[in-house]
């Protein structure tokens, strides 16, 4: 069971409420998207989860236990938004990689499987010695999928992994959220602010607003007939729905 | 590294102060075996004796030689410093590394302790513990370290905060690995480098702090001796004999320098280094091309544009000097834009666009050279030189509307102010006129209570509102042309959608062309007429929007279009992706830039660059294999990238 | 580059108006002052106790008759617990009684005000003079050597403001001395008699400070003029003097004195070895003087006053910030 939920999660900084009793559930083998704009707490939901933000109230359990925030394993990871930060530039890929893999093995094991997780998501393994100033955004967010995935998780929360790249290699990453669910029965929690986005790769969708989720169901459902008023003002504001503005 | 390290001697500064640092260790190391017997001669028959052949700096009251006795000091002195330095920096690690070893309550603890002995200046803190040590050697060594910790200890404070903030950090706590362990493996490594240049210049300072120390009686105290001892010593026969004085103080002077400027010229040496080359070699006035040949040129050849063209541009081109020559960051760019006419320009980082921008709109950087054989507004010639004439008509004429409204508005002015100064500066108005224009003008950017607003600052306004604040400040005249350069990117997509209706609707009301800038391709393609791709400084296709879906002949749009999903995407199939990544103008190849990501690229798109050519109507397009169908999108797994040697 | 700053980063987020800005400033700002103070004081009184062996022996010598020793440290109040000596120390800082001077009897708060007006006014007047020199200086130097101008006049300016600021103030004052004093008699080399005595020492106590800020404001004004606002206030073609005075000026300042402000504190405490120089007659020569009679009161008031001068210059550098920006009213320490 590698069910992901969130019961009645809150969580406040002071005397701001970032996340506001929040309860989703990420079913086993399935990417679920999760939308909201700038505030909206999603962030802090997937870091609370994670141990990064503390909870002030509620519980988030993993396969109906509470996930360890301490030790190892740590079957919860996470990607996230910057590529330029999320890889120590002082660490070559395959150290970066190595450092996340449970303790064990000999040498010759873990290089093997440094080299399988930079297949699985499409890098020469030959880039294990390289240091990040030389890969591309792209490629450090793939860096940062095979690092996920080293420490064997049963879950990933991917955190607007695509934002900060360029268009044409934003493909190849989404391509790749696919594929890892659909090969490997990844569960994923996908945060996004981009509708098209969350649609191409989730198959649930929920929308969160000041903190709370204001609607939640399976994607095509949401995105085609949204019950919430603020789903729809969403999906009338992703660009190239309308009809042109132009009056020539 | 080895590179970096040999860039600071390299600089005169730098080997000068490394040859003085060098030779001042060898002088401490060898100044008291050497010379340590016959600086303690005592010759009463010259005492105090002005500086002559056989004492170059004169004798002490003792008639012991001052010189040598300068020399035999260094030891010391360094010694000193550097137990000093020592302390103050290990002290300074415990202390700055503990908030984050120790979390957030404890650490927050700390962090307000050190902050508050920061505010306290070294001196005082040295006194203070020269009072507690008591004067003497240890007592000082202590006093000057202990006083030199919360300085060290808020450097490394600032330092780790910032690494701890990094993603990889998180990443590494995710991984389970411990907090002290993240320490030494991820934080510190990363900070040694700023730690080091600051400890080096710390020590000279620590020179210079027991100087003083000891100059006041509270340092070393005789028969020992240290610069700053031979000082006091030597401030007493001033009159007597000056070099008793000023010999020492040259020495700890010299000294003092030489490991200032040592760190300061190793900091600078690694600082450059980070990326900033665009800095080393700009030396390059803006040159603005103006030569009455180009005009000429241009009568021949070119028809007059029709007269309503706003905005007309013929081989616009952009060049910075670069560390290995000037690179063009715009390479030969026309287009023009006509009354009322949106055009959007898309590219991903680094394609020019911005540029293009700031080349139009004359606001490039002014090591930035731009050159065009026509950059005309509304009939005025813009690589004029500047006149307030041109300032006027600019100023009232042209918008500009700008990617991050959070850093675009002056943040120590009112908005009112800001937006009022265009009125005043131009339109000749009052400030009370001015303030009235931009309360309605405000309005009509729909800013709800406009007149209080305009009394407020940019920080109490939100993202979407600042931004609608920045188009009211190009309204504040009568604008003939918007440009905006990413207006969107930082808002939220329903503030986005509320920016782009309105600049929609002003563009509507009074025939104001629009230049639209971004990397999105769905919404250049929703508000503008007409979208021009940009790669690697080079229009590569220009088309109607409504065309774009449709009727793209370039390889590279067609794939931009493709790569990026939308509410209308196959779900059963997968993005289409581009391999490698993009071209930087710098690099670009002598063919077609795109060819080395370009599934029908052959030999001649290599060797020969497509010129950009209208094929039918106002559809222009720069590839050798335009409109040829593209092989089917490549599943991912076949697709197992390289990282290409830099 | 384009897509960077989409979505969640923390910093973004309405702007929410702060309610009444200026009094939780003043409010925070004065909790900030009454800890500092109070870590001061007591810092002041520790001292003493700090001091390995008996402070008082120390004082009068080994060869003091016992009872002499003893009689003494009743007067001082040392045979107390520790907490009721901390009272009585906290109620005679409320009252003015400082306590008496062990070498000279005379009640400290007297030996105080006598010394006291003679540090301020160097001190006061070395402060005005940093502050009216480095910043024009920056600012100008900025403008000259901004993106891809002056690269000459950078490395100048540079490398002699580093030259200057490293050399320490009782260097300059003992060089000052040497040429202005001995050689070429012009000034004064000691006491505060006349008011060309004050030239010498108010120039070796600023000259390093203004140094420094010179140079934060310089690189605060390139770093400006590269500001995005700035970029605007070309877009609205303005012209370059309101350019620069009306838009960089202000922010460069503020930028400048965010990180320099320290530096203007530290040089009330930098009167110390100014006034040694000098035979100035003010705390910094007393303060040293008592330090070796070790005549610990007075040394534990005048650490006291220049602490409360630190601390008050501190203050006065944040208010002047809070006024020129009104972001830094709400930022958190």
């Amino acid at each position: 069971m590698s069910e992901l939920r969130f019961d009645d999660v809150t969580v406040r900084y002071g005397k701001a409420t970032a996340v506001d009793g929040v309860s989703l559930t990420v079913p086993e083998g399935e990417v679920v998207g999760l939308v909201g704009e700038s505030g909206s707490g999603k962030s802090t939901l997937a870091r609370a989860a994670v141990g990064l933000a503390p909870l002030s109230g509620g519980r988030i359990t993993l396969g109906g236990a509470p996930v360890p925030t301490r030790g190892r394993p740590r079957p919860l990871q996470m990607v996230f938004q910057d590529p330029y930060s999320s890889l120590d530039p002082r660490m070559t890929v395959g150290e970066s990689v190595t450092e996340a893999m449970p303790p064990g093995g000999t040498r010759a094991e873990r290089r093997a499987e440094v080299e399988r997780l930079l297949e699985l998501v499409h890098l020469d393994p030959a880039c294990a010695g390289n240091v990040p100033s030389r890969l591309s955004g792209g490629q450090r967010q793939r860096v940062a999928f095979a690092r996920a995935l080293a420490a064997r998780p049963r879950v990933v929360i991917a955190d607007e992994i695509t934002s900060a790249l360029d268009v044409s290699v934003q493909g190849a990453v989404l391509n790749l959220v696919r594929e890892l669910q659909r090969d490997l029965g990844l569960t994923i929690l996908f945060i996004s602010h981009n509708l098209a986005v969350v649609r191409y790769v989730a198959s649930h969708v929920a929308v969160m607003r000041d903190g709370r989720i204001v609607e939640q169901g399976p994607a095509e459902r949401v995105l085609t007939e949204p019950a919430h008023d603020y789903t729809r003002e969403l999906l009338a504001a992703v660009p190239g729905r309308s009809t042109p503005r132009s009056q020539r | 590294m080895q590179g970096r390290w040999s860039r600071v001697v390299r600089t005169p500064l730098g080997l000068t102060a490394t040859v003085f640092v060098v030779a001042l260790l060898a002088l401490a190391c060898l100044g008291p075996v050497l010379w340590g017997a016959d600086a303690d001669v005592v010759d009463t028959d010259n005492i105090l004796a002005a500086p002559s052949g056989e004492h170059w700096a004169g004798t002490d009251n003792l008639g012991r030689d001052i010189l040598l006795r300068v020399l035999v000091a260094c030891r010391l002195s360094m010694l000193l410093a550097l137990m000093a330095i020592v302390l103050a920096v290990v002290v300074g690690l415990l202390l700055g590394a503990a908030p984050f070893v120790l979390g957030r309550r404890t650490g927050r603890l700390v962090t307000a302790a050190v902050n508050i002995a920061v505010a306290f200046p070294g001196i005082l803190l040295a006194l203070f513990f020269a009072v507690v040590f008591g004067a003497g050697a240890t007592g000082a060594v202590m006093a000057i370290g202990l006083a030199g910790a919360p300085a060290f200890a808020r450097l490394t404070q600032t330092l780790v905060a910032g690494i701890a903030a990094r993603d990889y950090i998180a990443a590494a706590r995710m991984a389970g690995v411990g907090r002290v362990r993240i320490l030494f493996r991820h934080v510190l490594p990363n900070i040694a480098e700023p730690l080091v240049v600051n400890a080096t210049i710390g020590a000279g300072n620590a020179l210079l702090s027991f100087a003083g120390l000891s100059f006041l009686g509270l340092g070393v105290q005789s028969p020992s001796y240290d610069w700053g001892r031979l000082l006091y010593d030597g401030i007493a026969a001033i009159y007597v004999n000056a070099a008793a004085a000023l010999t020492p103080g040259a020495a700890v002077l010299v000294a003092g320098l030489a490991f200032n400027l040592f760190g300061e010229s190793v900091a600078k040496g690694l600082g450059v280094s980070v990326g900033v080359g665009l800095r080393t070699v700009a030396t390059t006035r803006a040159v603005v091309a103006a030569e009455p040949e180009a005009a000429a040129h241009d009568d021949e050849d070119v028809p007059e544009p029709s007269s309503d063209v706003v905005l007309d541009v013929r081989d616009l081109e952009v060049t910075f000097p670069g560390p290995a020559g000037p690179v063009r960051l715009v390479r030969g760019v026309s287009f023009e834009v006509r009354r009322g006419e949106a055009v959007g320009i898309v590219g991903e980082s680094g394609s020019g666009k911005s540029m293009t921008a700031l080349a139009i709109t004359r606001l490039v950087a002014d090591h930035g050279r731009v050159d065009a054989t026509r950059l005309d507004l509304l009939g005025t010639d813009l690589l004029a030189p500047d006149t307030a004439v041109r300032r006027r008509m600019l100023g009232t004429s042209l918008a500009m509307v700008f990617q991050d409204p959070m850093t675009s508005f002056n943040p120590t002015r009112r908005i009112g102010a800001q937006l009022a100064e265009v009125a005043t500066h131009h339109q000749g108005m009052t400030r009370r006129e001015a303030t009235a224009r931009a309360v309605d003008r405000l309005t009509a950017v729909r800013i709800p209570d406009a007149a209080t607003r305009v009394r407020q600052y940019p920080h109490e306004f939100s993202g979407g509102m600042r931004q609608r604040a920045m188009i009211g400040m190009g309204l504040m005249g009568k604008p003939s042309l918007i440009v905006a350069d990413e207006p969107t990117t930082a808002l939220d997509v329903t503030v986005q959608q509320q920016v782009l209706d309105l600049l929609t609707a002003i563009r509507e009301a009074d025939d104001v062309a629009l230049v639209l800038i971004s990397h999105d391709v769905t919404v250049v393609g929703e508000v503008c007429d007409r979208v021009m791709v940009m790669y690697a400084g080079r229009v590569v296709e220009d088309l109607p929007a409504a065309d774009l879906a449709t009727a793209a002949r370039h390889p590279y749009t067609r794939a931009l279009v493709e790569a990026v999903p939308d509410m209308a995407t196959d779900l059963t199939r997968p993005l289409a992706t581009i391999p490698g990544r993009p071209v930087s103008p710098a690099d670009a190849p002598v063919g077609c830039a795109y060819a080395d990501r370009c599934p029908l690229a052959d030999a001649r798109c290599r060797a020969e660059d497509p010129p950009l050519v209208a094929d039918s109507g106002r559809h222009r397009v720069a590839c050798w294999h335009a409109g040829e169908p593209l092989p089917p999108v490549r599943m991912t797994d076949d697709l197992v990238e390289t990282v290409e040697s830099l | 580059m384009a897509m960077s700053l989409t979505a969640e980063s923390p910093t973004a987020g309405p702007a929410v108006p702060g309610e009444r800005p200026w009094a939780r400033f003043a409010l925070r700002r004065l909790g900030r002052l009454l800890v500092s103070l109070w870590v001061l004081v007591t810092a002041s009184f520790a001292m003493i106790h700090l001091i390995p062996g008996d402070p008082v022996r120390g004082a009068l010598g080994p060869t003091a008759p016992v009872e002499l020793v003893e009689a003494r440290r009743h007067a001082l109040g040392l045979d107390d617990p520790l907490a009721t000596q901390y009272l009585h120390y906290l109620k005679g800082l409320f009252t003015g009684d400082l306590g008496t001077s062990i070498s000279s009897q005379l009640p400290v708060s007297d030996v105080v005000a006598q010394r006291l007006p003679a540090t301020l006014s160097l001190a006061v007047l070395a402060f005005l003079g940093a502050v009216l020199v480095a910043i024009p200086l920056g600012v100008v130097m900025g403008v000259l050597t901004r993106r891809g101008h002056g690269r000459r006049t950078e490395l100048a300016f540079t490398t002699t403001s580093v030259f200057v600021a490293t050399v320490p103030d009782f260097l300059i004052g003992v060089a000052l001395i040497y040429v202005f004093g001995i050689r070429l008699g012009w000034f004064p080399v000691a006491g505060d008699e006349t008011a060309s005595a004050y030239v010498l020492p108010v120039f070796s106590l600023a000259i390093g400070p203004a140094a420094i800020l010179a140079r934060i404001v310089r690189v605060e004004m390139v770093g400006v003029l590269e500001a995005d606002f700035v970029r605007t206030a070309r877009a609205k073609r303005l012209p370059a003097r309101t350019v620069y005075l009306g838009h960089a000026l202000p922010n460069a300042v503020t930028a400048a004195l965010t990180l320099g402000g320290l530096l203007l504190g530290a040089m009330v405490a930098g009167t110390v070895l100014v006034e040694n120089v000098f035979a100035w007659p003010g705390l910094g020569s007393t303060i040293v003087q008592s330090i070796l009679t070790k005549d610990y009161p007075v040394v534990q008031a005048i650490v006291l006053v220049y602490g409360v001068g630190v601390l008050v210059t501190n203050l006065v550098v944040d208010v002047a910030l809070a006024v020129l920006d009104p972001r830094s009213k709400i930022r958190e320490d």
